[in-house]
Order: structure tokens, then sequence, then C-alpha cells
């Protein structure tokens, strides 16, 4: 769990450096992803999630500073094929993401550019697909399925590589709470069973509550990174910023102003409504 | 309403015809066109109807589906026919009015219609009993031999393969555009052809707009899933000819060869 899968050194980007409006989106970034961890990656718009997003697979170079995945710097150029295979990328708008008209086609996309025989590729979909629950669907056109089903189809697209690591950014911000759900649990349980590294972007702060660690940006800057329990305890900084707390820690907070001494670890509703039970049986 | 496009669209099932390679349908249909336009007696008419007619059985497709291309096409059958049968000089046959029919623009006609309806017929077969999908690998395989010429049939085939992904995707959004507007008073049928032209801008606006944006996403997409051309790509379904396929080939070439032979008896 203590291996470094993705080192971040002082991290700089700027979009638009050639030329005098270049605009900072990154600055002084310094962060560690655990191989095996469930990292979420928070923040207002603009705050440069996606820009991050797109610095660890080498969609982006850095301006200043070094982003080192499995030991390969992504500046050089020989090492950015690997770099994407290792770092799965899934991104918000689900249709966006799709290239084929056949869902087992789409799924294979990934492997059929990595070159793989085509046995071993047909293996590798009716794995993926399995694992992300969608074998039904196999020879259906993606248009047809859900929303949470085609962010679903494009996690199967890149699971298809064998990658080490998933980076999401925003998989769930244009799906309907079902979908949400549904998406949520597929990536807590890839995470769990098969140990696969999530990089989950959001700023939907129910979501950061589910995580190992949860890295909050803000300007282009880590405002605060730590256990969701130790991160959320911090309301005055985050509302700061913009973010707003999940609706059972606002509830819990607003219950500590009132006098209540309610534990740090409360995240959730559900933890919320233990809690409350156990005090009911313990008067 | 959008989505009823459905001329030649793929039927499922599993004929003789759905089995075999996309390549071969291809190239037999091709042979088949061929010999229709080349006809030039009865007796090769005879072979290439025979061939059509096997093909249109053996694909079990419903009668009603084969005939819908015909009907859809109809009006280009009697357009054709009647340009025929009154521009042809020779031997009068009848007068209608200013209009006249000769023997000889009779026969051209009947002729010309019945290598229309054949060529109608067949052509869709293809686009009938295979999915798009395995049609597009199936043609990027019979160009590729281009590429030493400069031809990119790999990336023709990625944009073959786009274009039939995002095709129901942009109809999907264009009805929701559409019924958008409508819900802020707009209308899209009524009107001058000037006004109607007008009506359609808030439509094509946001529908392009969005395909940019589509498109973009969808590069940094295929990027990050190793994609980089059609370079060291495999396919999950390699094409494979099987012994129909040799049969269909060879079936479809001795057609060709006799209609040609026949043009010389
Ligand atoms: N291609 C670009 N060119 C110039 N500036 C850009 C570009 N992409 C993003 N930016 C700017 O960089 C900043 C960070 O953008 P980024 O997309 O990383 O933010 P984000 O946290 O993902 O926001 P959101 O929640 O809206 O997705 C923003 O101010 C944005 O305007
Ligand atoms: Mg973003």
């Amino acid at each position: 769990m203590d291996e470094v899968f993705i080192a971040v050194k002082d991290l700089t980007y700027i979009y638009n450096r050639d030329n005098a409006g270049g605009y900072r989106a990154l600055s002084g970034i310094d962060l560690e992803v655990k191989a095996g961890e469930f990292l979420v990656i928070a923040g207002p718009n603009g705050s440069g999630k996606s820009t991050l997003a797109r610095l660890f697979n080498a969609m982006l170079k850095p301006s200043g500073g070094r982003v080192i995945v499995a030991g390969m710097d992504t500046m050089i150029p020989e090492n950015v094929w690997e770099i994407r295979r290792r770092v799965g990328m899934v991104f918000q708008n689900p249709d966006n993401q799709i290239v084929s008209s056949l869902v087992e086609e789409d799924a294979a996309f990934g492997a059929e550019n990595l070159g793989l025989p085509a046995e071993e590729v047909q293996k590798r979909v009716a794995e993926t697909l399995r694992l992300t629950g969608l074998s039904q669907y196999a020879s259906h056109a993606p248009h047809l399925l859900s929303g949470g089903q085609k962010q679903k189809l494009a996690i199967a697209g890149v699971l298809v590589m064998r990658p080490s690591c998933l980076v999401l950014d925003e998989p769930t911000s244009m799906l309907d709470p079902a979908g949400r759900d549904e998406l949520m649990e597929t990536l807590i349980r890839l995470n769990r069973t098969m140990k696969v590294t999530v990089v989950l972007v959001t700023h939907f702060m129910e979501e950061a509550v589910l995580a190992d660690r949860v890295v909050v940006l803000s300007d282009g800057r880590i405002a605060i990174s730590g256990p969701p329990a130790m991160v959320f305890a911090e309301v005055e900084l985050l509302a700061g910023i913009g973010l707003k707390l999940p609706a059972a820690l606002e509830i819990a907070h607003g219950l500590r102003k009132r006098g209540f001494p309610l534990p740090q670890e409360i995240l959730t509703i559900y933890d919320l409504l233990a809690y409350f039970k156990n005090k009911a049986l313990e008067d | 309403m959008l989505s009823g496009i459905s001329l030649g669209q793929y039927i499922p099932g599993d004929s003789l015809l759905h089995r075999l390679d996309p390549r071969t349908k291809v190239i037999g249909v091709l042979a088949a066109a061929v010999s229709i336009l080349a006809f030039a007696n009865w007796q090769g008419f005879l072979l290439a109807a025979l061939l059509t007619l096997t093909a249109l059985l053996v694909s079990k497709l419903p009668p009603g589906i084969i005939l819908g291309s015909l009907k859809s096409l109809w009006l280009l059958l009697v357009i054709t026919f009647l340009l025929q049968a009154f521009l042809t000089p020779g031997t009068l046959l009848a007068v209608l009015g200013p209009l006249k029919i000769s023997r000889e623009g009779m026969f051209a006609a009947v002729e010309i219609v019945l290598r229309l309806a054949l060529l109608i017929l067949i052509a869709f077969l293809p686009t009938l009993t295979t999915p798009p999908i395995k049609l597009t690998a199936g043609l990027e395989s019979i160009i590729s031999p281009l590429r030493r010429l400069g031809v990119p049939a790999h990336e023709l085939a990625m944009m073959m393969t786009l274009a039939l992904r995002f095709i129901p995707t942009l109809l999907q959004e264009a009805e929701v555009v559409i019924s958008a507007q409508r819900s802020r008073g707009a209308g899209f049928t009524t009107g001058s052809p000037a006004r109607w032209a007008r009506s359609l801008l808030p439509l094509f606006v946001p529908l392009f707009a969005g395909a940019l944006r589509r498109a973009n996403d969808l590069a940094v997409a295929m990027e990050s899933r190793c994609y980089r051309g059609g370079a060291n790509r495999t396919r999950m379904n390699a094409l494979k000819f099987s012994a129909a396929d040799y049969v269909v080939i060879g079936v479809t070439m001795a057609v060709l060869a006799g209609v040609i032979a026949l043009r010389f008896v």
C-alpha cells in the first residue's frame, strides 16, 4: 500500500505559455498517489483538477517540476504510451469517449491499439465486460445504454489495457443519482477486489467521503490533503474555498456548534443515524 | 421522427449471406453490378437476374424489406422509364398529344428499368445483411492495398466507424434541440423556403457547436486509450474467408464471365 505509483514534484502548469497571456493553472503541486489507494481530488470550478488529471497520463507535459508514473517520467516521449496504458482515463461526458457503434468493439479499442493478438483481445473484452457488469450488452449499440452504463463502458474501455490506475475526471457529473451510485459501487469494487488505484476527480463532496484520502485544490494549489475525516473537519477553510460539505457533515457541524459533542468519524447519513440509534439505546 | 431513416439498414439474421465475410459481399455485389450493367441479350439478362434472385432468396430477408428499397426509389424508376420511352426515336407505336412512343423506346425503357431494379435490389444486400462495423472493417481491408499509393485506408475506415457511432447520438441531440426550440415557440416546418431555412439556424448552430466539442473530447479520449493511428493496431474480430466465401466469389465471377462471354456470341 505504501508503494508510490504517481509522484508529482513541485509541478507547475501554464496554459499558452508561449503567448503573453499565459495562464498558470497549477503551481507548486507536491503529491504522491500510493499504489492501491482511493484518492479523491476535489476543488471548485477552475481550480485545476482536470489539468492535474491530464498531467497524470502525459496528455499534458509539466511546465515546471516532474510527474513520475511507476518510475517513468512523463516528459520522456518513449514513456508516453506505457504511461497511458498504466493510467486509464475516464472523462466527464459519457457520449464523447465511446468510439464504436458496438459495445464489445468499443471495449476492445484500447487492447487493439496495443497490438494484442485477437484471442487475447477477446479474452480481455469478455473479462472487462464481466467486471463492469455489461456482459449482456456486448452486442448492443452504446447510444441505447443509460448514462451510468455508458460510463461503465468507458471504464471497461480502459480496463482492457490492464492499467494499474484509473483516473476519472468528474465521471458522475452528468449522471442521475441511480447512475451515480452504480458507478461509485463499481469503482469501490474495482479498488477493493482488483487493487486498482483510483484517482477520482469530483466536486461532489459526498463522493469524497468514500476515499482513503482527499486532496483539495484551490486556485491551482493544494489547499489541504488528508483522510476525509480530517479534511472535513476544516469547515471554515472549505467554506472559504467555496466547497459545500456533504449533507450529513453539514448537520453534524451544526449540531456541534450548538453544543452536541459528536465524534469526528461521522461522515455519512448512515454514520449519523447509527450514532443516534446507539445513543438512544444507551440512554 | 429523425431516427426513421432506415433505407438499407442492417437487419439481423443468420442466413448464409449474413455469415459471409464482408469482403465477399462487397466483391460479390460489385461483380453482380457489373454483370447487370453489361448484359447485352436475354441470355445475359437471365443469368444476372438469376444471380440477383438467388442472392435475395439466400439472404432470407423479409420480402417487405427487399421491396422497400424498390418502393423508396420508385420515382427514379418511373422517370427513367418515361424519359427512355418518349425520347427514343424509331417506329411509331402510339401518340399521346405531343408525345410519341416508339417501339425501340418501349424496349429500351423496359430494359433500363430492369437493369435499374436489379441494381437497386442487389446494391442494398451488403448493408442489409452486415453490421456496419463489419462492413467498415471489410472496406478497410479491401482498400488497404491502395495504401502504397497514398490512400489513407485506416483513416477512412476510422472516419466511417466514428460517423456510424455518432450519427444516432447527433440525431438524438437534434431531437432534443428541436423540442427545446419548439417549446419556445419556434416552428420548423411552416412558411416560405427562405423562412424555413432561417428557422433551421437555431437548430444547426447548437448542433454544430456540440459536434465540435464532441470531436475535441473524443480525440483526447482516443489518445488516452493509446490510439496512435493504424500502425501496429490489431483487430478483435479478424476477417477470415471460409469455404463458403470462396464458393460465392467463384459463382459471382463465373456469372460475370458468362454475361460478358454472351455479349460476343
Ligand atoms: N485549454 C486551455 N487553455 C487555457 N486555459 C485553460 C485551458 N483549459 C483550462 N484552462 C484554465 O485553467 C484553469 C483550470 O482548469 P481546469 O479545467 O483544470 O479546472 P477544473 O478544476 O477541472 O474545473 P471544472 O470543475 O470546471 O472542470 C481554469 O481557469 C481554466 O479556465
Ligand atoms: Mg474539470
